[in-house]
């Protein structure tokens, strides 16, 4: 088994980080210190092995997807296409560029060697508009001499990584989601049946194609083995991107904290608020009990107030709605105008049936879209409306218990938290 | 024994016409905003008929059954 030298500096965990370098490596510094790409055999069986899922939000094995979209290859007889995601819409996660500005050669040794492993002769990878990555990746490609990869920025929006947003847009299409049948494994780019993994989940997988299964499992729970990367934000300071095994100690993840904590925010703004008591609780979606979406994580400190912060990243999503799906469209809007009213003491005292209202159009909304963003946005909604629910009582009857307006959580055309500044 | 079959809405295309909660009032409500509320377990057979009548009733081609 080849070691990977270890960088110098923090890490958190004895092997780590495994995917994040400190300085940018070019190919020849990643050959030096991964290796060379690894080939296809037996890939399947050794990510199974590995238990690798996909760190785009939905955690799904990786090794069933490959399987799937090599089999309706074969039944429709169409060759297959490979698709990076390096999209990171959500405003608040940054693992993802981090990673294609540090290890872009790992990236790209991963989606060809799935592009391979399906029989895929076309790879994409795609970013978001305004990211400033693709001179990076394009120099990265340069120096590859002979692999091709198709190299899209997509517009700048919360949607347009969606899987089937993506395919669709590297069609030629529109970029937003679409019905969900026959699924992307089947017909995505092109029409063609269509991988689409997550940049983080690809460079995994250029590592456990190269050094194996059990090498993999040395790093993380039983249960969810390897590392994660995450965003990490807490107040006051520019949020910051970790590789962290799973099952590390959040507190340990987060560092010390300037002030005491009343709330931690788990998988972004399709994610969970819990208690602080999560704070003592290990990075891992079984023990904190919620999914872990793509590693975003805040810890909200005493002073502020959970309804305003949760209030301005429903706005956001609500904003982001495509609007083509009648649910969506209706019940988004009416969940963030009701919960800004809620987290206004003013607004809130004269309006008994604003819990009722964000109950109901919650179950309104929730499986109704074509995309899993009314979901998403629904988790958020309910476990604010758990973890804040004595704010809400006190909103209710006129007083907010926070002293400080700063916001914690990025969200565009919003003023910057306080660190960004 | 139902059938496999079940009713699914293509959320971009339908228009709330409300049509499909006529033809298939055992299975299907309009919510608040005239969007279907479907009952979305599989089909017993007596209802595959009349489903599959709704589904090609409706305006936009937005209820399918799968
Ligand atoms: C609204 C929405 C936005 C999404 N945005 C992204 C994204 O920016 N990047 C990403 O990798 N996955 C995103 N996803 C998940 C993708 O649809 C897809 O599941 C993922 O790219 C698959 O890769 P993985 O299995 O490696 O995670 C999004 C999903 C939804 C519902
Ligand atoms: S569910 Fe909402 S966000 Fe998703 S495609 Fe439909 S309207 Fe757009
Ligand atoms: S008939 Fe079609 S358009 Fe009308 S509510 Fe039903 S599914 Fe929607």
């Amino acid at each position: 088994m080849t070691t990977i030298p270890q960088p110098a500096g923090a890490v958190l965990h004895d092997a780590l980080p495994r995917l994040l370098p400190r300085t940018p490596l070019d190919l020849a510094a990643h050959t030096a210190q991964y290796g060379p790409r690894a080939g296809t055999q037996g890939l399947s069986a050794m990510l199974a092995e590995a238990g690798l899922t996909g760190r785009g939000g939905a955690a799904f094995p990786v090794h069933r997807k490959l399987e799937a979209v090599a089999a309706a290859a074969g039944r429709s007889g169409r060759t297959p296409v490979a698709v990076a995601n390096g999209c990171e819409g959500e405003p608040a996660s940054h693992k993802d560029a981090t990673l294609l500005r540090l290890a872009p050669h790992l990236v790209l040794d991963g989606l060809l060697t799935a592009a391979e492993a399906i029989g895929a002769r076309t790879a994409h990878l795609a970013v978001e508009q305004g990211s400033g990555l693709l001179p990076g990746l394009r120099a990265a490609l340069a120096e590859r001499g002979g692999d091709r990869v198709e190299l899209t920025e997509v517009p700048r929006r919360f949607l347009s990584g969606e899987s089937s947003a993506l395919t669709g847009y590297l069609s030629g299409g529109s970029g937003l989601p679409r019905f969900p049948q026959p699924p992307t494994r089947e017909r995505g780019v092109g029409g063609a049946p269509t991988l689409v993994q997550n940049v983080e989940t690809l460079a995994q997988l250029a590592l456990v194609s190269r050094y194996g299964p059990g090498w993999f499992r040395t790093a993380g729970t039983a249960a969810e083995p390897g590392s994660m990367l995450c965003t990490v934000h807490t107040a006051g300071t520019a949020p910051r991107v970790f590789e962290a095994s799973t099952g590390t100690p959040l507190r340990r993840l987060f560092g010390p904290l300037p002030s005491p904590v009343q709330a931690v925010l788990v998988g972004g703004y399709h994610g969970s608020w819990l208690p602080a008591a999560a704070l003592d609780r290990r990075l891992a979606a079984a023990d904190l009990g919620v999914p872990l979406g793509a590693g975003v994580l805040a810890a909200l400190p005493a002073d502020r107030c959970g309804l305003v912060e949760t209030a301005r990243v429903l706005r956001y999503l609500a904003l982001e709605s495509a609007g083509q799906c009648g649910p969506c469209l209706n019940g988004l809007p009416r969940i963030a105008a009701a919960f800004a009213d809620l987290a206004s003491p003013l607004r809130a005292v004269g309006s008994p049936r604003l819990l009722d209202d964000l109950a109901r159009w919650s179950g309104l909304v929730e499986g109704r879209g074509v995309c899993h963003h009314p979901d998403g946005t629904v988790r958020l909604v309910r476990s604010a409306l758990t973890v804040f629910a004595a704010e809400a009582s006190a909103h209710q009857v006129g007083y907010c218990t926070g002293s400080n307006p700063a916001p914690l959580l990025p969200v565009p055309s919003d003023p910057a938290p306080e660190g960004l500044r | 024994m139902n059938t496999d079959l079940r009713l699914a809405v293509d959320w971009t295309a339908c228009t709330a016409h409300g049509l499909c909660a006529e033809l298939l009032p055992e299975r299907i409500t309009l919510d608040e905003w005239g969007y279907p509320l479907v009952e979305g377990t599989p089909l017993p057979p007596e209802a595959v008929r009349r489903a599959k009548r709704a589904a090609a009733d409706c305006p936009v081609l937005a209820l399918k059954l799968q």
